[in-house]
This record gives C-alpha cells, structure tokens and sequence, in this order.
C-alpha cells in the first residue's frame, strides 16, 4: 500500500492495483540494465539522506538498501536497534521524534512487529519503506520476485506459482500472494497445516495443497521460504529432516512442476532443508538473480518514492 | 434541593414494567411518588421537555486504574465519565495494582466511591491472591467487607482442579463468580480472532473456539458445584450456544455482553487500529449477529460497559504489542440503543438486570429506592470523538461513530451528579 500525506510511503502490497505496481517493476529493470553496466545516475539522491532502520538483523536486506542507495547518489545511514532495547513501544515513537529531527528523506524499517513500519510513518516526515515487519508484509521482496519472473516470462499474468513452506510466519509469502494476484497469476500454497492457515484458501486464485507432489504440478515457477528453527520448537513440525522429506524441493519434487520452471528462495537458505543444494544451484534456480533485482528493485522504490512526494 | 419533582418525562422503570408519561418525586433522595400531588409545597421543579427518565444505570464490569494506575483512570475521573454516561453504579474489577484481595482493600475502594460523591462503587474481590491464578482469597472476609463477587478480571485459571475448589468454595459463600472465559493456552500470544483478516496481517491470532472451550469446562464444573457462574463479555455464537443449553438444563448461569461486541467486527482492527484491540478480540459477522440475536431471545442476561482505560502509551504502540480495551462508560448507553431492541428491554440489561445479579439495591424507580437516575434524549445525535471524551481515557473503540440517545443529566441520590453541555445554560 502507498500512502501518501506528505510523504509517500512503501509499507505493503495490499491494496495496489497493478497500474501503481508496474512502473515500479519498469523503472527497476531499467535501474537493472544500468547497474550491470555500472552507469548508474549519482544525481537522483544527491543530498538526500536514507536511514536503514533495522529492529531485527537482516544483513541481506539492509545491505541491498545500502547499495541501492549509494548507487542513487544518497547518503546512507544505517541503525540497527537490539529488540532488547525495544521492549517498549515509546523507543519506536522515540526513535520517529529523533529521525524527524535529524530531517532524513527516506526510512527504510525492519521491525518484528506487524504494522510497526505503518506506525512510524504517521510519526515521520520522511518516506518510509517497509523492509519487512512482523508477519505483515515485505513489499520490495514481492516487487524484486516479480521482477525476476517477468523477466522470464515476459509477464506475470496467468502463471501458475507454487509458494512452500511456512506460509503462516511468511511476510514473502503474504506480500508476493498480494502481488500475484493483482498481476493476474495464480498461487498454490504448499505447506503442512500448522504453517498454513486455511484461511488462505478462501481467496480468490489461491489453492492450498498438504502435498508438494500435488501442488507442483504444472507449476510455472516454485518459491521456497525459509524455516525457522523455532518452528519446531514451537511443536509446529517434529524436525528438519521430516520436513526436507515431506516438504523440502529435491530434483525428483522438481519434475512435477513445468519444464523448466523457476525455482526461487528470498534467501538466507537452509540447503538440505527447504531445498536440496543441487537444486539451489540447479540452471533452474535464479536465486542469484533475485539478489541482483533487489538491488535494482529498491533504486526503483526510493527514487519513486521520492518523486511522489508532495511539497510540504 | 432536598424536594424535587420531575415533569414533562417519559419515565421507564424495567424493573416494575413501567413505560409511560408520569411525574416523579424525590424527597430527601429518595423517590416518595409519582404525581405532582406526592410533592411538597417547596419542591424544585426539573422539566425533562419529553426526555426519558430511568434507573441511573448499573454498569457491572468496569476496569479503573485504581490502585497502581491512575494514570489510566483513577476513581474520580472515572466517576465522571460514568455519570456522563449515566451510570450511577458501577462494579469494578480487582486486577489491579495491588489487587483488591483483603478486606481492607475493598473497604479502601468503596470508600473512595463515596468520596467522589458522584456514583456508588462496588469491588469485586479477587478470585486468587494477586489475581494470580494460584491460591484462594479469604473470600468470606472479603464478602463480609463487600465484595460483590469474585473474579481474576482478565486472566483465566487454567486449571480445572482448582476451578472446581474455588468454585465449590463459592458455593457455600453464596458467591457469585465472574469469569473470562478464553482458553488461556490457545490464546496465548494472540491478539486477533483467527480467521482471514488476522492472516493477512500478519497477527497472532486467538481462535474464536477458544471462548466456547472454556465455557464448556466451567458449565461443567458450574453442574458439578452447584456454584453461580456468570460469563463476561461473551463474544461468539458457539459460546452463546452452549450458556443457552445450560439455561435449559436449569444451570445458575448468566452471561453479559459489552457493546462492541454487537456493533463492531474484527474489519475494525484494519490497518492496526489499536483502540478496536480488545478482548476477547473482535469477532466476525456471524458472531456479531449471534450476540445481537442472543440479547434478544434473553440468553445475554445483562450488557456491561467492559471499560479498560488505556492511554496513549498503552496503545500508541504495534498492534501485537499495544494493550488490549477500550473505553465504554460515556458510550454504554448510545451504543447499547444501536442493539435495535425495545427501548424497555436495553434498559432492563443497563439497570435492573444487572442490579439483581448482583443483588444490588439499584436498578429501580420502586417507592423508597434511592433516586438514581439517568435522563435522556432517546433520539438526540451525538459523534464518539477520542480526546473529547469526559474522564482521562479516551481509547474508545468507537470513534467517529454516530450514536442515537445523549445522556442530559444524571443523578445521584437525588443529587444532580451531570448535567449535558448543552443544558448548562438557562435550564429548568
């Protein structure tokens, strides 16, 4: 969703149409093309100031904001905040109060909380991007997976996505379900039942399957999401290893789905787990090249974002 | 003002049936007839220019943060906010800061009442030492001091075994126990009813199951007891289902709902609104419409305000993190209309029905009854704004809603306790 005040703010997928999410998706690849040929344009961001605000630690994506930033010429900043230190709410109104007054242009904020980013943004001045919170949303890994798909296919309507995994804690999984099926594809969600709400399946275009073998097939591209260790913990799946049996992405899993099929992770992945490592380094597996569009994806969001911000 | 008499009002009394023109006479705070003819020569007159009057309201569950948070609410600013919404007795929680489990803290809290001089204030005793779900309370010596039943407030005791003891215990007291019925380990962690709109936003969710689940467990151990068990604010149609069942079977159950619950739905909590965060959480429609249909048929036996201060600390905050409530004192009585019942049957669940649970003296226009008294403009508008509310909490789940029935002026043993801005000046 954008909202915009006097800011305009990235804070999830929900509710854009795909008239706001393709320019988005075309100012990146355009962004893509000139990273890979180191011309990026310095100017965009001159004198502006981007704060990586990061409660949780995500070194992937704070770092691909960094360089997106730099590349576009801003000044960048990062913070990380221990969630130790924020046990209580009034150090994230705190923290909007000292960010206002260091007049920085653009926030990006991870927190571990669903709607935090939503919350500063009423507080802040500047755009805010939602880096991933809670259980929410995580906006720019939606746009970057489009990317990389349309870049395949040549467009992201009427394919047939297979989303696996903990779909239940997935911010990836509920932004790119958003996405998807604004663009006009079709999403299966793949996942035992405590990771998967059936709640889900009341949507529109989405189906949800128990069994990988089912719900591969025919698939157009394959997305697993990471598993967290306290998932077992919490008594929600018995071990890695039935999971890898049951759900985890091997070459014989691989075959259900259409030739060729893109197999895709957001990263940071547990090889033996979610996936297999001869499929995560498979020619199928485009991982890589998500990192790349991530990059060019987030250019693409803070020089929007900036451009639709009104004049206060 | 030791003589009044009321003219020009439609006075409704539910306890005695009553719903028709009259006057009514007040000497001494207390109410000595119904006609101009019963008033002393000297009497003030008040002209209610059509407006209802009726028993000031009896609101039995109402959280204040006295002891230990008056930064929230204390006792005088939420007397004030309870007069303006014409509630002239209120039962109030003991899961405080200390909680009110010794005789002196109930004789502490009543006293505060008085000292306000604007409604009466009754305490529940704690259920378990510091609300803590482990040991029982003296609940004979606290009863004795005034408690008007026991309960934890918002916690449930998950064990069934103590349960039943507490429950057996209350049975020879004669107590009654309130109860928040919610399966604590299903709802531990959650802060919206499951179901697609928690999902979406990334919530932790409470299953809706998790009322009727614990209903279940206490109706049976309220048979095996014999113990009077009362279920607050209930809030899905499976709960309602299963009190409806044991009121069959002739159960000393009863159960109250608070307004939210038949006005809103979980679609309230969009976008991280944190004053619709309450609990239970907001349900989805067909527990909406279940609530609405079981205060009809009679199942709900009384609506209570369920008000939970908060300030802008508490909610200012991710949702998952904010604090669960919302206010309800000023509003009971315009949301409670919205019900669409009989104007006599919303005031029976506002006044004397809870007064009886309660075995209050309370809830009546009777000859000799205290003049408690609330009057009001059934079809006056008014719009719930936060931050323009009476009293110090202002995190009313219903902002911005347009209710029907203002409160004009409250009183209090005879005593004008509010008066409506709109009345201050050049009245009667």
């Amino acid at each position: 969703m954008i909202n915009q005040r006097h800011s305009a703010h990235l804070l999830g997928i929900k509710g854009m149409d795909r008239q706001t999410i393709t320019p988005f998706l075309d100012l990146a690849e355009s962004y893509a093309l000139l990273s890979r040929s180191r011309k990026t344009p310095r100017d965009v961001l001159r004198g502006r100031t981007l704060i990586n605000l990061f409660f949780e630690d995500s070194t992937r994506t704070r770092t691909s904001f960094e360089i997106a930033g730099k590349r576009l010429g801003a000044d960048v900043v990062n913070m990380t905040v221990a969630t130790s230190s924020v046990n209580k709410g009034e150090t994230l109104l705190d923290t909007a109060a000292t960010l206002n007054a260091m007049r920085c242009d653009l926030l990006v904020v991870r927190h571990a909380q669903s709607g935090a980013p939503a919350l500063l943004s009423q507080k802040v001045e500047a755009s805010v991007v939602n880096a991933g919170d809670g259980m929410h949303e995580h906006p720019t890994q939606a746009l970057l997976d489009a990317l990389t798909i349309r870049r395949h296919f040549g467009r992201l309507d009427n394919l047939d996505i297979a989303i696996c995994g903990d779909i239940s804690h997935s911010r990836v999984a509920r932004s790119n379900l958003h996405l998807l099926l604004t663009m006009g594809s079709r999403v299966r969600l793949i996942g035992p039942p405590t990771l998967l709400p059936s709640a889900f399946g009341a949507m529109e275009n989405v189906s949800l399957y128990h069994s990988m073998d089912e719900g591969l097939k025919g698939a157009d591209v394959i997305m697993t999401l990471r598993v967290q260790r306290e998932r077992m913990g919490a008594g929600l799946i018995p071990s890695e290893r039935e999971y890898f049996s049951l759900f985890g992405l091997d070459q014989r899993r691989l075959t259900y789905a259409k030739e060729g099929a893109l197999v895709m992770h957001p990263g940071p992945m547990n090889r033996g787990v979610e996936l297999a490592s001869n499929v995560a380094d498979s020619p199928q597996s485009v991982i890589s090249e998500q990192v790349e569009m991530g990059v060019a994806v987030r250019m693409a969001v803070l020089d929007r974002l900036l451009r639709m911000r009104s004049p206060s | 003002m030791n003589n009044v008499i009321f003219k020009n009002i439609r006075l409704i009394d539910p306890a005695n049936g009553r719903d028709e023109k009259s006057d009514l006479v007040v000497h001494d705070g207390k109410i000595i007839g119904f006609s101009a003819k019963d008033a002393p020569k000297d009497a003030y007159i008040i002209d209610g220019k059509g407006a209802v009057l009726c028993p000031g309201l009896v609101d039995m569950r109402v959280s204040l943060g006295e002891p230990g948070a008056e930064y929230r609410e204390s006792i005088d600013s939420g007397a004030q906010a309870a007069v303006a919404g014409g509630i002239t007795s209120l039962t109030v929680l003991p899961d405080t800061q200390p909680s009110i489990d010794t005789p002196a803290l109930v004789s502490l809290i009543k006293q505060r009442g008085r000292e306000t001089g604007l409604v009466s204030l009754y305490p529940y005793g704690a259920l378990t030492r510091d609300c803590a779900g482990k040991d029982m309370t003296e609940m004979g010596l606290l009863k004795q001091a005034g408690a008007i039943g026991f309960t934890d407030g918002a916690r449930t005791l998950s064990d069934a075994k103590q349960m039943r003891n507490l429950l057996a215990y209350s049975r020879f007291l004669n107590a009654l126990i309130v109860l928040h019925p919610e399966e604590p380990s299903l709802a531990k962690g959650g802060c919206a009813t499951a179901g697609a709109l928690a999902v979406q936003l990334g919530l932790p969710q409470i299953p809706a199951e998790a009322e009727a689940m614990m209903v279940a467990r206490d109706l049976r151990l309220a048979e095996m007891t014999g113990a009077r068990v009362h279920f607050a604010h209930i809030s899905t149609a499976e709960a309602l289902d299963l009190i409806r069942g044991a009121k069959a079977k002739g159960l000393a159950v009863t159960c109250d709902t608070a307004p939210p619950y038949f006005t809103m739905t979980e679609d309230a909590i969009g976008d991280f609104r944190t004053y619709a965060k309450l609990s239970p959480p907001l349900r989805q429609e067909r527990d909406r419409l279940a609530v609405l249909a079981a205060l009809a048929d009679g199942t709900i036996d009384v609506i209570a305000s369920d008000h939970a201060p908060a300030d802008a600390d508490d909610k200012r905050l991710p949702f998952a993190q904010a604090r669960a409530g919302g206010t309800g004192l000023v509003t009971l009585l315009g949301v409670t209309l919205k019900a669409g019942l009989p104007l006599i049957d919303s005031l029976r669940l506002l006044t004397s029905a809870p007064a009886r649970l309660l075995g209050l003296d309370a809830g009546t226009l009777s000859l000799g009854a205290e003049a408690d008294l609330c009057m009001f403009d059934p079809d006056a508008e008014w719009t719930v704004k936060a931050g323009k509310l009476p009293g110090r909490a202002q995190n009313t789940p219903f902002d911005g809603l347009t209710l029907k029935g203002k409160v004009l002026r409250t009183f209090r043993a005879g005593k004008e306790v509010y008066t409506d801005r709109t009345l201050q000046k050049g009245n009667s």
